[in-house]
């Protein structure tokens, strides 16, 4: 399967393309230095199960080591707060996508700007057109997708992997960020 | 301007019927400049007064618009970064790069919005023209236009408010044509290279095309309706068979394909005339399906136009009668594959078939049949008739409905080619698991195609690219054997307009908010997870008594789907425009009579006047009404302009995820206070409405968070506050259900104590005080200055 290009295949953006996350340590070194970071978690995340594990687990170790915000789409709310953990807001992708374009928007806290957007189970169309509008409307945000297939439009992408090389791939970037 | 030949300089204009005579010389006089005014003065029937913007240009009502803009700021999802529309290109426009011709992102993706809407609005004024210079010579030019008797008195609610024209005969029509005709020529002149380079006036255009397509579609659908004696305005149209079981596979079987219906209406004809009713089955897919059953409801509609490649492959259609819109390119291809001639009727969708058209039909059938000519042209609805029912009755006994569908068999050795490469799941637009399907389905397992067939948009894609050629959709198809011949449904036939009673009925109910809301869902299929949401969507709604209104191909996907007692949602719910009702219009022309309703109720239960009077009727529509438009597949640049013509009006429109590749949103910012100020007209002053409706372009993830925000999107500010309650309540049980927990935005929708429901008064009462809200006023709300009362009428 080819590494760096776009799951679907036609779904082709432009010279500006994101770079690809090969190791754990590069989504670990971009969450670090992040000083405003959010994530954004769509629907897709509840489904995805790897040997036992639930995605959405994943993610809530990761937001809670890495002291991000989480904002839920659609019906993903339940899932988190069931496993005892309250997402910063219910918001749906478009409209977090949209204020993020927003340089003057204070984010959810009303304290500041957000410098890194992290997105995770949105249909990947949507993710690619909503990830494309950050690209060319949101100049001072860098993006990061944790999904399983390669996001063109983000800063920073996964390659197209396979579930359980990308599963691997997560838990070693939770447990690095304990560090 | 027509300049009339021989007659020099006399220039006869249609609006007013207008002789401008240059230079006359005659044996008893001499005239210079001489202007008449005959026709339609002298035939003018109404007496209300024109209003300020009759036949409006292109920025006639920009402020109008930019208002709207203003709190609905477009999200710009760029589908390409580059542009390559002129020899200049590709221009790389990433970020704040610039085109060789100056252009930015948000202008080149705001073009291309206009664009597709353009592209919308012209497909629907030429369908117009075509039906209506058809009608005109098959009818003549005074056939009275009719679409509900006495019971519609409003009869063009589009042509009335933007043409200012009130039209009583068929070549009524021509006026409000070539006012489209010449306004969608200036929209495509915009987006030439060179000329708009601001977004907002981009969107401004989008909103007039928009609005230009719901004045061509109420064109298309009034000539037809009137001439072809469709329903007219009967909420108990007939019930139509509907599915791929309900076809009768035994018999001779013709399929038409698209949207324009006078081929279909010869066929059916030519049936009754030579007495053969029974003797062949006519079914059709797509919107010539829907207007068909709307001339003869024993015609059976297939299913929407993701049903085409499954029909065709299954080998049951011996003709295939293609007219325009929405038909797949590879139509012939196909019908070659199953020996079935394909009969091309329009000159907007050739095929590259020989012209037939004056040819004898003894000589066109005969080639027809012996499989000499794979398809016909030919641009003679009467002659598409007899050719037609002729080949297919000849034709039928020796295609022995030869199909291309594999057999079980078959297809587990065709799948064993199947390498596992998923370049099959790349391709499809669903992203759905089609390689692991098929690899299953080589050992012999059937499922996982068989669950595919639900979500599957029938697009082929997955065949196009599979390496090994294995034919992937059909596989799908033969898996899913048992539910094809399952698919025996029904739909509601086309009623077309909401009478003028039931506006009366319901105009108070719904601008008080007590009826919560007008859900309309509508446009094509290209569905994220299958036809089935679309009959929950509708029936979830209707059952909260919202009144529900269907059209096209959603329509279609609303009645495929029976519940636990047997029953499709049209059998469940009354076809009238009332709380509870699920009304299905007809084709796509007629989504022209939903936002024609919202009109109505304005018009006729507000008693605001319609005549040229587009602003004070969209300010009034989108502060009052409140109407949502559901797209949930929507695919088409008809869809994007149907769309534009609903957010002109104030109306917001759902998409499904897919949505998301028009390339913009139109969201608002409940968090921005300033951005939902309005007039109260009462007092004159600027006072907070809250932001309602939320938004007017919204791409929904999931068909739960469509569900929700749907429900929030009929709030309006003038809500009463027993209105507000009850859809707060709708909204914050779907919210419980579907999202989990409170909505977060409580505070900002509720502007009074009288507005929380009974029922959850409690909990809301805890956000609200740890969200330190405070009441405030309900206003009479404007966006529109000129709006406020004088001190008089106050
Ligand atoms: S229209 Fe403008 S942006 Fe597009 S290719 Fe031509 S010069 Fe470049
Ligand atoms: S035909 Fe169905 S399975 Fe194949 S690509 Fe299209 S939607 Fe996907
Ligand atoms: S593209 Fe063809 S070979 Fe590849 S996985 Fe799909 S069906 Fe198999």
């Amino acid at each position: 399967m080819p590494l760096a290009e776009s799951w679907q295949t036609a779904e082709i953006p432009g010279p500006k393309k994101a770079s690809l996350i090969i190791k754990p340590d590069i989504a670990d070194a971009i969450i670090r230095r992040a000083k405003r970071p959010i994530m954004v978690v769509g629907y897709g995340a509840v489904e995805y199960e790897v040997e036992g594990i639930k995605l959405i687990e994943c993610l809530i170790e990761l937001a809670k080591k890495g002291k991000i915000p989480v904002v839920v789409t659609a019906s993903t709310a339940r899932e988190f707060r069931n496993r005892g953990f309250s997402p910063a807001a219910l918001m749906p992708a478009v409209d977090i996508g949209n204020r993020l374009t927003d340089s003057t928007w204070k984010g959810l806290d009303g304290k500041d700007t957000y410098d890194l957007a992290i997105f995770v189970g949105l249909p990947y169309y949507m993710e690619w057109t909503i990830l494309s509008g950050l690209k060319h409307f949101a100049s001072a945000l860098k993006t990061m997708t944790l999904d399983c297939v390669y996001q063109p439009n983000a800063s920073w992408s996964f390659p197209n992997s396979t579930i359980k090389d990308w599963a691997a791939n997560l838990r070693d970037i939770v447990e690095n960020l304990g560090d | 301007m027509y300049c009339l030949s021989g007659l020099g300089g006399i220039k006869l204009r249609r609006d007013g019927v207008n002789l401008k005579i240059k230079e006359l010389k005659s044996d008893i006089a001499h005239f210079r400049d001489l202007s008449i005014t005959i026709g339609a003065i002298a035939r003018e029937t109404w007496v209300e007064p024109m209003g300020p913007t009759p036949f409006p240009s292109l920025t006639t009502l920009r402020s109008w618009d930019r208002k709207l803009l203003e709190r609905y700021k477009p999200f710009y999802l760029p589908f390409c970064d580059l542009c390559c529309l002129c020899t200049y290109g590709k221009c790389d426009l990433t970020g704040n790069k610039r085109g060789a011709c100056g252009i930015g992102m948000a202008a080149q993706q705001s073009r291309t919005v206009l664009l597709a809407a353009s592209i919308g609005a012209s497909t629907h004024t030429a369908h117009a023209r075509e039906l209506v210079t058809h009608l005109i010579g098959k009818y003549g030019r005074d056939l009275p236009l009719n679409v509900g008797g006495l019971n519609v008195e409003v009869e063009a609610p589009h042509m009335r408010l933007v043409c200012g024209m009130k039209p009583e005969k068929l070549s009524d029509l021509e006026e409000a044509l070539d006012y489209c005709e010449k306004q969608v020529t200036q929209l495509l002149a915009v987006t030439h290279t060179g000329q708009e380079g601001n977004n907002l006036d981009f969107e401004s255009k989008v909103f007039h095309a928009g609005m230009i397509d719901h004045v061509g579609m109420e064109i298309a659908d009034l000539a037809q309706i009137s001439a072809f004696d469709f329903p007219k305005a009967d909420p108990e149209s007939s019930l139509i068979d509907l599915g791929l079981g309900s076809v009768n596979i035994n018999k001779p079987v013709i399929l038409v394909i698209g949207h324009n219906v006078p081929p279909a209406a010869e066929i059916i004809d030519y049936l009754r005339e030579q007495d053969l009713t029974t003797e062949a089955e006519v079914t059709g897919i797509c919107c010539t399906a829907m207007d068909m059953t709307r001339y003869s409801a024993k015609a059976k509609i297939v299913g929407p136009i993701s049903w085409q490649l499954r029909y065709i492959r299954s080998g049951v259609p011996d003709v295939i009668v293609i007219d325009e819109q929405c038909i797949r390119a590879d139509t012939l291809q196909e019908a070659m594959q199953i020996k079935a001639p394909v009969i091309a009727t329009s000159e907007k969708n050739c095929c590259g078939l020989p012209d037939r058209t004056l040819d004898d039909p003894d000589d066109i059938v005969a080639d027809l049949v012996s499989g000499k000519s794979s398809g016909a042209l030919i641009f003679d609805p009467v002659k598409v008739g007899e050719v037609t029912v002729r080949t297919a009755i000849a034709i039928a006994p020796k295609r022995k409905k030869h199909k291309v569908l594999p057999s079980v068999d078959e297809l587990i050795r065709i799948a064993k080619k199947c390498t596992l490469c998923t370049l099959c799941r790349r391709a499809c637009p669903n992203d759905l698991p089609v390689s692991y399907a098929v690899k299953a389905a080589a050992q012999g397992n059937l499922n996982g195609l068989d669950e595919l067939y639900d979500d599957c948009v029938g697009c082929g894609r997955c065949e196009s690219a599979c390496p090994q050629k294995i034919p992937v959709h059909s596989l799908i198809v033969t898996a899913a054997e048992k539910k094809t011949a399952e698919e025996t449904f029904c739909i509601r036939s086309g009623r077309g307009a909401i009478q003028d009673i039931e506006i009366r009925k319901v105009g108070g109910p719904i601008v008080l908010g007590e009826i919560p809301g007008i859900v309309a869902f509508v446009g094509c299929a290209n569905y994220p997870k299958g036809s089935r949401e679309v009959a929950e969507l509708c029936m979830e709604f209707a059952k909260r008594r919202y009144i529900v209104c269907t059209s096209g191909c959603a329509a279609m996907s609303a009645g495929m789907y029976r519940n636990d007692e047997g029953k499709t949602a049209y059998e469940m719910y009354s076809g009238s425009f009332e709380a509870g009702g699920i009304v299905n219009v007809g084709s796509c022309v007629s989504n022209a009579h939903i936002s024609g309703a919202a009109i109505k109720i304005a018009s006729i239960f507000a008693k605001k006047p319609l005549r040229g009077n587009y602003e004070e009727i969209a300010d009034y529509v989108y502060n009052r009404v409140g109407a949502v438009g559901v797209a949930w597949g929507a695919m088409s640049q008809k869809a994007a302009s149907i769309a534009a013509g609903f957010w002109r009006l104030g109306i917001p429109v759902v998409v499904g995820p897919h949505g998301t590749k028009y390339r913009r949103m139109l969201l608002g910012r409940s968090d921005k206070e300033q951005d939902w100020y309005v007039y109260d007209t009462r007092t004159g002053k600027k006072v907070y409405g809250g932001p309602v409706p939320e938004h007017l372009f919204f791409a929904a993830e999931t068909k739960e968070e469509a569900m929700v925000m749907i429900a929030k999107l009929t709030m309006r500010p003038n809500d009463t506050s027993k209105g507000r309650a009850i859809k707060l309540t709708n909204y914050i049980d779907l919210h419980r259900r579907l999202i989990g927990g409170m909505p977060p935005d409580m505070h900002l929708l509720v502007r009074k104590m009288a507005d929380i429901p009974l029922t959850m008064k409690e909990d809301i009462e805890k956000i609200l005080q740890h969200m330190k809200w405070t009441e405030h006023e309900i206003p009479d709300p404007t966006l529109l200055s000129r709006m406020i009362h004088t001190p008089k009428e106050a």
